[in-house]
């Protein structure tokens, strides 16, 4: 471990154990939030009942099929616009603008035009992270040296072989921190459609607990969100710097 | 490279009517009970911004946003700077931040109610935690990737640190720390109107989520309107500066 990963490490036991200590003396009061070690125990508690599986497996599938849908429709969108430049001058302003746009605001059309099943929640997550994918492959392959580009003309590779063998992979950098920002809002567009208007998933289960003051099932959903888009983040991050390592940038 | 457009302004202008068009066609596809059509949702707008009810909502959301990104502004700028300007420290800080930013705080919003209560610095500090980010991140990238010759020339002339941020440091990180600004204003916006819409009883997002209750989709639709003709206009206005800014410095 290097010496910043370990300082990283003491900094985040640190706050840990701070908040902690600060909700064992009452500094933090028991009803706003209990302390780190009980969470974690309410959270074992509650993984091992099994009482909430079926909302996790819910949410968490939702999330996957959101994100999957974003990262395929976002590269190939991206490949294809990076070859369209005069579309893609058109949409450049509502790129730059899309995040500030209140996405949530569409749920309730999304209801009534697909009814109240898991599609607008899907679809709510979809729509928040296919851009963030789309605006990054676009930036990498804008960064594709033409040589390359050149090799491939040289090597007669067709439209599609030369997106996949060589421009693709050389945009890969850039287009991972697309996918880990879409995993991010995978999770923003489907819990908080959940937090809106559903029967069930983990959002739901989270904004039903606060409701009832039911902070033994509140904050280790919590956690369990935060833990889970953390890893994967970490996971997406560390292949992010393999890949760089490789071309000798890391 | 994207070839510079002759005129960005009617790449706009083609958006908005591309836009306008594939409205009024989901307009006649969806029905009535689904959406408005865009002449009629015009026209409601226009009818509740005459209404007094409407403005102490508009002014309560207005009043929360500046709050939220006046403080991720000084915040994060403090952050950046302070981060940017010890290598160590900013090697530590990294991978803690790049995280935080990519955490689906959407999750958070009980514990910043139970923390803060609800009404008006609940709505401040959810926006505040989703803005803050990006203007420490980019801000500490931008002062730690300043040249080392700027900085020494600084000690040669004898400035002290103040001088020298003021002189040096922010001048030249300033393109970056507005790509910043620019990021940090879009999710502080989408921040306090996830805050309003879930925990508070004024403002444009309770406005919103009292509509999707009663399934009013003129105040729906006007209310989106105008949140997104706000974010896109600012936000086209920043990124032109943001554009000018680099262009500058290249």
């Amino acid at each position: 471990m290097t010496r910043a990963a370990g300082f990283r490490l003491g900094l985040v036991l640190g706050a840990v154990f701070l908040l902690e200590v600060l909700c064992r003396a009452g500094v933090i009061d028991h009803l706003t939030m209990p302390p780190p070690s009980q969470i974690l125990r309410d959270l074992g508690v509650m993984l091992s009942s099994g009482a909430m599986y079926p909302a996790m497996a819910k949410t968490l599938l939702n999330v996957v099929i959101a994100f999957s849908a974003a990262v395929v429709v976002g590269v190939a969108a991206g490949i294809g616009l990076h070859g369209w430049n005069a579309l893609r001058q058109g949409l450049e302003p509502l790129f730059a603008t899309y995040y500030a746009i209140p996405v949530f605001a569409f749920y309730p059309l999304l209801i009534i035009l697909f009814g109240l099943g898991d599609a607008p929640q899907i679809l709510i997550g979809f729509m928040l992270a296919v851009v963030t994918v789309i605006m990054n492959t676009l930036n990498g392959l804008d960064r594709v040296s033409p040589v390359l580009r050149k090799t491939a003309r040289i090597h007669r590779l067709g439209r599609l072989a030369t997106a996949l063998k060589v421009t693709l992979p050389c945009a890969a950098p850039s287009v991972l921190t697309g996918v880990k920002l879409a995993v991010a809002y995978a999770f923003i567009g489907i819990i908080g459609a959940e937090f809106i208007m559903s029967r069930t998933g983990i959002g739901y289960e989270i904004s039903f607990a606060y409701n009832n003051f039911d902070n033994a099932t509140m904050y280790p959903l919590i956690l369990l969100i935060l833990a889970v888009s953390t890893l994967v983040n970490a996971a997406l991050s560390h292949w992010e710097k393999i890949l760089m390592q490789r071309r000798g940038l890391g | 490279m994207i070839v510079p457009s002759r005129s960005p302004a009617l790449h706009g202008l083609a958006l908005v009517v591309g836009i306008v068009i594939a409205w009024q066609i989901l307009f006649e596809i969806a029905g009535e009970n689904a959406m408005a059509p865009p002449l009629d949702t015009v026209r409601y707008l226009l009818q509740l911004l005459s209404t007094a009810a409407f403005w102490t909502h508009l002014i309560e959301t207005a009043r929360a946003f500046t709050m939220a990104l006046a403080l991720s502004t000084v915040l994060g700028l403090a952050i950046g700077f302070v981060l940017g300007l010890h290598r160590f420290s900013a090697e530590v800080a990294e991978p803690i931040l790049l995280g935080l930013y990519s955490l689906p705080k959407i999750t958070l919003y009980p514990i910043v109610l139970l923390a803060f209560g609800l009404g008006m610095p609940a709505k401040v500090a959810f926006g505040t935690i989703h803005g803050v980010m990006p203007i420490a991140i980019f801000t500490m990238s931008a002062v730690s990737a300043v040249s080392p010759v700027l900085l020494k020339t600084g000690r040669v002339l004898k400035l002290g640190p103040v001088q020298t941020i003021r002189a040096i440091l922010f001048p030249a990180a300033l393109p970056e720390i507005f790509t910043g600004l620019r990021v940090g204003f879009s999710l502080t916006l989408i921040g306090t109107l996830l805050g309003e819409m879930f925990g508070a009883q004024r403002g444009l997002g309770f406005l919103l989520m009292t509509a999707i209750g009663l399934q009013n989709v003129r105040v729906i639709m006007a209310v989106t309107l105008l949140l997104v003709v706000f974010a896109a206009s600012v936000s086209t206005l920043l990124v032109i500066v943001d554009r000018r800014l680099h262009r500058r410095t290249r």
